[in-house]
């Protein structure tokens, strides 16, 4: 996977551990952080997601080129977290679809892992079933 | 100098100018009107054993419903701090509704030029002479003020715009 990190508040910190020599997600292969949305096929929505921010997420992501998958990482990108206000958006997928959910708060590296590991499952399955 | 001595050199040099006056939580403040915040402050600014040159914050507060029952609906709150002698006060202006407008501190400090902007998106307030007056911290299509009492809790407005049309408009960095 070729990740995108779409960092907006404290789960961006959990994720520099994810990919730091500790967790070291290069052993799943997904360790090359790609900051232009042009190079990357997996994005990583990580932190709180107001509203002003909403049309920025939708076009990064619209940048993204197919195939493209989605992890929403923690509770606030999930379903907004305890931000139930009228600043921030109830979870990232009222704008675009994800494929993960992660729950935390933050999440334990090894939850964002677990995560990769389910994508890769189910890339590796969508392949299967296309070409049987 | 100590919070009660700081008060009552206020209360001698502006008597009649100050609606009230109080305490709390160890830090004494006072209560005034708009038209008299500029005078005031420019007084504490520059007063040889006050020194008030710093301005920490302000803050807006809306007294609709409250129990105390006041007159004025919000309050416009000054935090001020003094470098040289370490001490702080606290100004409330009462502001009787929306319609009033507070006199802007921008030309006295720069600072206070995103603070009132934050102030006037939240609550609603208009600062006379600010040379920006838009909303900073929600989107440009938001209405209503989102932390005035009556704005419903589960009210919410979404952006839909696309960035392109948003990021276009002219700006203008006062």
């Amino acid at each position: 996977m070729w990740p995108m990190p779409f960092g907006t508040a404290c789960c961006a910190i959990e994720f520099m551990g994810v990919v730091g020599p500790e967790f070291d997600v290069s052993r799943f292969g997904a360790e090359v952080v790609r900051f232009s949305p042009r190079q990357a096929d997996l994005m990583l929505i990580m932190g709180t997601i107001t509203q002003k921010m909403a049309p920025v997420l939708k076009q990064v992501y619209d940048q993204m080129p197919e195939p493209k998958w989605v992890i929403s990482m923690g509770a606030c990108a999930s379903s907004g977290g305890f931000y139930n206000n009228y600043s921030v958006v109830q979870g990232v997928d009222e704008l675009i679809p994800v494929d993960i959910y992660v729950a935390g708060c933050p999440p334990r590296p090894e939850n964002v892992i677990d995560a990769i590991h389910q994508l890769q499952q189910k890339i590796a399955d969508e392949r299967s079933s296309k070409y049987a | 100098m100590d919070q009660t001595s700081i008060a009552s050199k206020v209360a001698e040099q502006f008597a009649g100018k100050i609606v009230s006056s109080g305490e709390y939580a160890g830090q004494s403040f006072i209560t005034i009107n708009p038209p008299q915040l500029v005078e005031i402050l420019i007084w504490l600014k520059s007063e040889q054993d006050l020194k008030f040159d710093r301005l920490m914050d302000i803050g807006g507060v809306d007294l609709i419903d409250h129990p105390s029952e006041p007159d004025h609906r919000f309050e416009v709150v000054y935090q001020l701090l003094s470098f040289e002698y370490r001490h702080r006060f606290r100004i409330k202006v009462a502001v009787k509704d929306d319609t009033v407008p507070v006199p802007s501190l921008w030309t006295m400090w720069g600072m206070a030029n995103w603070m009132e902007r934050e102030v006037f998106d939240l609550f609603g307030i208009h600062f006379e002479g600010h040379p920006n007056m838009r909303r900073i911290l929600c989107h440009e299509d938001f209405e209503g003020h989102a932390l005035r009492k009556d704005y419903p809790i589960d009210k919410r407005q979404t952006l839909s715009r696309p960035v392109a049309s948003i990021m276009t408009e002219k700006q203008e960095w006062a």
